[in-house]
């Protein structure tokens, strides 16, 4: 975060209006947004879904997705007119000195080419260098991303490297001509925290290196707080406010920033730990996985009502493969799983409709968890008809107190399909259709991680209230210790398939901790703007000192 | 010049029906129907417009033919003139009469073969992708070795085998067809089983039958549908090339592929009389493929 203001300006943007075509009507998606950026400058932009953020970002280089258009205002580039610029023209700076850096890297590279080459591509396609020097560059830049093995990496493809490399990988790729501006659109969302640490570090310092300015595009304002010199607010395709980043954080001015910034302190109250009593659902020392490979081994935690356990760990540490043994869609090698005190069935095949009915799921994605063709009324109304045997007009009934319950307008819904709701409202969906069985243990797998944060929070406040209403116990299964500090009351944190550590949640957050517990916690991001170079220089004293 | 003509009054035709189709469609349909007819397109009204005069010349056959299907009425190969309209066939039966009658027939027979082949198709073909395991397997190879053989030799060799009615006709068709169906519904179920909602619904403790009829099959309408309107078509070939050979609809049944055949030696005379049997079925064809790309619009969610 260098001085930046007496740097010349590289990017103007004036009233900016793009529109997006829904059906044959052309409805506003950028209502008249300016943007200003100088040289070297890291510009964040936030907001949630919907907010055009990444309309806005593409359109810095002059490109609108298909079905949108840019229908006023001016981008000037350092003197050039995108707006009234040749195509040809723009094509020529794309890549080479303004690049983009996509959300999910497993995505947008090509898996049947090897990384070194798409490297290549821009700059020998753009006539920057030669195709041997060109190769030695990205070794070069692959070593300043921190990339292990940067001289080989290169040669391997897409998907024999982990999502983190990937993403280290993509923006070495960015920047291969040296460019003057970036885009990076939510570089590090679908990341672990302690990837996503890696990768920020190594964005950061690579910035500031090549003085390269950056439009930094997230929803995870704690992110932003590190990377960005300004911070602009978006909401539904207009500015909310802008300022910069130290000044934001400390005081913003307008009402929905300021709601942004409060959502992170939403935590239920503490409750007693429970010591006696049957729990609702006891996994005993179970050990399972697919093929050869043991993904969980020996695991064994217990889940009381009305209490929320949640499981926490990275990507692959086996937390959904224990939501899998529990609901019987994978049968443990060993060990079994208690309800009530009673043994379940190891494969769901073989529970009664009841034992069905007691334990339900909540999805990560509610776009593949809901049948995209069934209306409201039958993906509420079918579990109620099934288990509970409800017809005509009681089942309408139910479904309408169900809906009014996760805070829909039963009229309004009832008759909607999943595709006429947004990302929220399916969400509630899911959960509606849990409680349709009437169950006393819910799982929550990821059910707020592809949600904005303020959407996400009313969930979580929903799952709350209903949790004491119904007496249910959860298991929430996460990999954002911010949630975990908002709803848990116990903790199990998971690696490599082995519970590391558990306990009360007051516990787990308090030190001393487990040495992976420890790392998990201090990688969340943390609002603070010197937060990661201070962890960065904690870890790196750590380090020598260990050495 | 009269192709130029005969092309714009085609045309005209063709708007004028698919107009009048759309205008008598919104006033007739009940009220929760009625938006969908508003946003038809002209295509569709016109595809529709000739399925439904298809279907009426089908049922009405007797009221409206002239003569009698198999009746010998006079000289071979009669010209356009009344009483027969349209010219007499090989044997001096009524052209116009047999065309009806072929409505009846043809259409008939093609439509019962294909929705058969569809039900049967895509029920085994989604309950495989939904149990796996070997019974996949071995319905999934059985079904490899039956279209290994190609098409017309199998239906042939059971015709032989069952013997020619109009049953074992629908049914053998059928049968061949199923397996092209069959693939595309399998593996088009085998992308919607790894969803979560088809997860879900296991858990639910959801049986076979309410899995594959609400949860997939509605997920795999789209190319279902699509497949459908290429199969129909494909149906009609099927017929006409086995009554070509003697073992498809038996004489004196009027049907359109026989027709074709019958009288292909008039083309050598500049006659288009045995272009109008022919012509029935293209026209179906395109119509029915009309409705099917609206269909397949509506359902997968395409914007222009």
């Amino acid at each position: 975060m260098s001085e930046t203001s007496a740097k010349p300006v590289l990017l103007t943007m004036r009233g900016i209006r793009i529109d997006g075509r829904s059906e044959d009507t052309w409805s506003p998606i950028i209502k008249g947004v300016d943007l200003t950026l100088r040289k070297g400058e890291v510009i964040g932009l936030i907001g949630e879904s919907g907010a055009g953020k990444s309309t806005l970002g593409l359109a810095a280089m002059g490109f609108t997705r298909d079905g949108c258009r840019i229908s006023g205002g001016t981008i000037d580039f350092d003197g050039i007119d995108l707006m009234k610029a040749p195509e040809a023209e723009r094509r020529a700076l794309r890549g080479k000195r303004i690049a983009y850096v996509a959300q999910s890297a497993a995505a947008s590279f090509n898996p049947a080419h090897r990384l070194i080459d798409q490297y290549c591509e821009a700059p020998v396609q753009h006539g920057v260098m030669s195709r041997e020097k060109a190769e030695a560059d990205a070794v070069e830049l692959y070593r300043r991303m921190r990339l292990p093995n940067p001289e080989e990496i290169g040669f391997r493809y897409p998907h024999q490297v982990s999502g983190g490399q990937l993403q280290r990988a993509m923006t070495a790729m960015a920047m291969s001509c040296r460019p003057d501006l970036i885009i990076f659109d939510e570089p590090t969302t679908a990341l672990d925290v302690t990837t996503q640490i890696e990768v920020l570090a190594a964005i950061r310092d690579i910035v500031a290196q090549f003085d390269t300015a950056a439009i930094y595009i997230t929803h995870d304002l704690a992110v932003v707080a590190q990377m960005a010199d300004r911070i602009k607010v978006l909401l539904r395709g207009d500015e909310v406010e802008e300022a910069d980043t130290r000044t934001m954080l400390r005081a913003p001015k307008e009402d929905y920033t300021k709601s942004l910034w409060a959502v992170r302190s939403y935590a239920r109250p503490v409750q007693p730990p429970v010591t006696t009593g049957v729990p609702v659902v006891s996994v005993q020392n179970v050990t399972a996985g697919y093929g050869a490979a043991d993904v969980l081994k020996n695991i064994g935690f217990d889940i009381h009502a009305r209490r929320t356990v949640a499981v926490v760990g990275e990507s692959g540490s086996g937390k959904s493969t224990a939501a899998r043994v529990i609901t019987g869609l994978l049968p443990p090698r060993q060990g079994r799983i208690l309800f009530d005190g009673q043994p379940l069935p190891a494969d769901y095949r073989q529970r009664s409709r009841d034992q069905l009915r007691q334990a339900q799921m909540i999805y990560q994605m509610a776009d593949t968890a809901l049948n995209p063709k069934l209306r409201l009324r039958e993906l509420i109304g079918r579990p109620a008809e099934m288990y509970l045997g409800l017809k005509g007009k009681a089942l309408t009934e139910r479904i309408r107190d169900l809906l009014r319950l996760i805070e829909l307008e039963p009229d309004r819904f009832i008759d909607r399909l999943p595709s006429e709701l947004s990302g929220g409202q399916k969400q509630r969906i899911g959960i509606a259709r849990a409680l349709a069985a009437e169950p006393r243990f819910i799982i929550c797998d990821e059910v707020t991680s592809a949600l904005d944060q303020l959407v996400a929070e009313g969930i979580l406040k929903l799952l709350d209230r209903i949790q004491s209403e119904f007496n249910l116990a959860y298991m929430f299964i996460t990999h954002d210790l911010a949630t975990v500090k908002a709803i848990a009351d116990e903790v199990v944190v998971m690696q490599n398939g082995r519970v590391v550590e558990q306990g009360p949640k007051e516990e787990m957050f308090q030190p001393p901790h487990d040495p992976y517990t420890e790392l998990l916690l201090s990688s969340v991001p943390e609002m603070d703007p010197d937060w990661l170079t201070r962890l960065l220089a904690e870890r790196a004293a750590k380090r020598e000192g260990q050495g | 010049m009269t192709v130029l003509i005969a092309l714009l009054v085609g045309l005209a035709l063709f708007f004028a029906t698919g107009l009048a189709a759309r205008v008598a469609l919104q006033a007739g349909a009940p009220a929760p129907l009625k938006p969908l007819f508003r946003d038809m397109p002209l295509t569709a009204a016109f595809g529709l417009a000739v399925i439904l005069f298809y279907i009426l010349v089908a049922i009405l056959a007797p009221v409206l033919a002239p003569f009698s299907e198999h009746e010998v009425l006079g000289g071979q190969y009669l010209p356009w003139e009344a009483p027969h309209y349209l010219g007499t066939d090989k044997l001096g039966r009524d052209m116009l009469t047999r065309l009806i009658y072929g409505a009846r027939n043809t259409v008939g027979i093609a439509f019962a073969t294909t929705v058969l082949a569809f039900v049967v198709g895509s029920i085994l073909g989604i309950w495989a992708a939904v149990t796996g395991g070997w019974i996949d397997q071995a319905l999934s190879r059985f079904v490899d070795a039956l279209m290994a053989i190609p098409a017309l030799i199998l239906s042939l060799l059971l015709l032989t085998i069952f013997g020619t009615s109009v049953l074992t006709l629908i049914l053998v068709i059928a049968a061949v067809d199923a397996t092209r169906v069959y693939r595309l519904a399998r593996s088009v179920a085998q992308g919607i089983v790894v969803m979560d909602y088809i997860e879900a619904a296991r858990l639910r403790g959801e049986g076979m039958w309410r899995l594959i009829r609400r949860e997939i099959l509605p997920n795999a309408m789209a190319p279902l549908v699509a497949e459908f309107g290429l199969r129909f078509c494909f149906v009609f070939l099927a017929i006409s090339a086995l009554s070509f050979l003697g073992l498809g609809i038996k004489p004196p049944t009027a049907d359109w592929g026989s027709m074709v055949r019958e009288n292909a030696t008039l083309i050598t005379f500049g006659d288009i009389t045995p272009l109008l049997p022919a012509g029935a079925i293209a026209l179906l064809t395109v119509a029915v493929n009309f409705v099917v790309d609206w269909q397949l619009h509506r359902a997968s969610g395409l914007k222009e």
